[in-house]
């Protein structure tokens, strides 16, 4: 199938270097501590961040920091062919893993010693890169929850198709069953905290893909930075003195 | 944004829009030096020759100073830190807070008190109801359910932290206690100002007003300081038997726990009012909320209109009035 046609255009009109349209929204949740949706295209997640609170499980309380947990769902409604998934199939839990590891890392958790972060992240639109998405939105909930961190964490994928490297693979360039390479960076930092890669790529073409990958991730940075800090003001200015 | 979900018409939507954008202007001519905003892993400009102590919310990259939250930059002296808007509740000791008791563990309550975890209130940290000072014994441990039970919404003073990390609450003061007969609001923390009086007596409609500085706001019927504990526990075994049935209560005691009309009506005036004014985030004090109670009751609006469209056009606009006139005073 071709997915870059002649003109250098992709199935969906982007340019292999463009990103979707992305929009993150801080607030969807009233009663959590921190919300956020974010969207990628026609991807729609929305995240809810819970604590730090008193742990649930008293055996998994550490002295030292707080315990983070992740939970990632897939609403029924989110793609085309309404299946019913069983809760906790292997996917889920493993991109609940992969969330949770990669938030940890820029939560400073030895300030909430005692305590636990419950975030929650659901699907309501899945269009591919769903698990980027559910990356950005976590952040963006977790900044507003107040919780200190080292970093903001973005995600973006990118992969490979008809000898081109692809920008935010869609579900229809997810599907092709080519490489499709995860990123996730601190920006400020310049650090990787996550990478994930499910097909081959030879050595100098990966590293190609990634740099897009990582282009991505900033171009997203740079965004969610804007949206947080126009919300910080207006909380400020709506307090007043 | 953080909308509350109203349906405003055209006109309200140009209104609000308006008076928000009002507020906004007003506070960054007021303050416009020291306003500085930062969200996570910005750099704090700083002039290191001075020397810097690092506070909260800052950590060290290379040198630089960067934040770790979002918030406004507050410099006291050497001290950098950053102030944090929507966070959980952040406890200093000598805090007045409202909370919810969860559990009674031996010797000690644990309280929920929107903290990061639950607090701690000893039964030798408060005041017996009979009001004698003694060694706590083992009946007055099986007896901690007469004063508190789960679910009760109480209040108290942070006292401080324990070696062991635990937060732990004190009692010891006759306007402490059980709450009854009123309503809870939770709103965020941050939009309660720590001031010397957290206890309000509204004496015109009979109504205490409690802002716990967690952001636990209490509205209830007043309550004169409790004489009729003191009676209580000296028929005690009358007590239980009512504890037990509730439903078996005489004329005369649910006369007593019997709150007029007037009274609910007044405490859901105010508690709307609390609402209104922390869902379009305003800070919280006695005095607006008056105001607003004020405002409300004059032109006849009714209670459930107070979370209405229009009323909150109206507060938002009357914000700005107040802010501006505020300003000009200066």
């Amino acid at each position: 199938m071709e997915f870059v046609s002649p003109e250098g255009l992709r199935l969906d009109g982007r340019r292999p270097m463009e990103m979707r349209q992305i929009r993150g929204e801080v607030g969807a949740v009233s009663k959590a501590d921190g919300s956020a949706v974010f969207e990628m295209g026609n991807t729609k997640v929305i995240a809810a961040v819970y604590g730090p609170r008193e742990v649930q499980n008293r055996g998994q309380q550490m002295s030292d920091q707080a315990l983070v947990r992740c939970e990632y769902s897939m609403a029924n409604f989110s793609t085309g062919d309404r299946m019913r998934k069983p809760k906790g199939d292997r996917r889920s839990i493993e991109i609940s893993l992969v969330i949770r590891q990669t938030m940890e890392a820029c939560i400073m958790t030895h300030l909430m010693p005692r305590s636990q972060i419950d975030i929650f992240v659901q699907v309501l639109q899945a269009d591919g890169g769903t698990r980027s998405a559910c990356i950005n939105a976590a952040t963006l909930a977790l900044a507003d929850a107040g919780i200190p961190m080292r970093d903001l964490v973005t995600s973006c994928s990118a992969g490979y198709l008809n000898s081109t490297p692809l920008l935010d693979l869609n579900y229809i360039e997810d599907s092709a069953g080519g490489p499709d390479v995860t990123v996730g960076i601190l920006s400020k930092l310049d650090k990787v905290t996550l990478l994930q890669m499910d097909a081959k790529l030879p050595m100098d073409i990966f590293e190609n893909v990634m740099q897009l990958a990582v282009e991505g991730c900033k171009a997203i940075a740079n965004y969610i930075r804007e949206v947080l800090l126009e919300n910080t003001k207006q909380l400020e200015h709506r307090r007043g003195i | 944004m953080r909308e509350f979900q109203l349906k405003l018409n055209e006109t309200q939507k140009i209104r609000l829009d308006k008076a928000l954008q009002q507020i906004q202007a007003l506070s960054s001519k007021n303050n416009s030096s020291a306003f500085a905003s930062v969200i996570v892993a910005d750099t704090i400009p700083v002039n290191h020759e001075d020397g810097v102590l690092k506070g909260h919310g800052t950590s060290d990259l290379d040198g630089e100073v960067v934040a770790t939250l979002c918030g406004v930059v507050e410099r006291v002296n050497k001290l950098v830190y950053v102030r944090t808007l929507r966070a959980r509740y952040k406890p200093e000791i000598g805090d007045i807070v409202v909370g919810r008791v969860i559990e009674i563990v031996p010797k000690r309550w644990r309280i929920e008190i929107n903290f990061s975890q639950d607090a701690v209130l000893m039964l030798s940290s408060m005041n017996m109801p009979d009001g004698i000072q003694r060694r706590r014994t083992a009946v007055d441990e099986l007896n901690m359910r007469s004063i508190f039970e789960e679910n009760d919404v109480i209040c108290a003073e942070v006292r401080g932290f324990q070696h062991d990390g635990s937060l732990h609450l004190q009692a010891r003061s006759q306007k402490y206690g059980k709450l009854e007969r009123g309503q809870l609001l939770t709103i965020p923390p941050y939009l309660v100002k720590r001031r010397k009086q957290h206890f309000h007596h509204l004496e015109q409609y009979g109504i205490d007003l409690i802002l716990g500085c967690n952001g636990f706001i209490w509205v209830g019927e007043h309550v004169e300081v409790r004489d009729a504990m003191v009676e209580d526990q000296e028929n005690k075994p009358d007590q239980l038997i009512k504890m037990s049935d509730r439903n078996l209560m005489s004329i005369e005691e649910q006369e007593q726990t019997y709150t007029p009309l007037e009274t609910r009506k007044v405490i859901c005036r105010i508690a709307n009012a609390v609402r209104v004014v922390s869902s379009l985030g305003f800070n919280l004090t006695v005095e607006q909320i008056m105001d607003i109670v004020e405002m409300s009751i004059s032109p006849n609006i009714e209670i459930h209109e107070m979370l209405g469209a229009e009323f909150y056009v109206q507060i938002a606009e009357r914000e700005v009035e107040r802010r501006s006139s505020a300003g000009k005073r200066k």
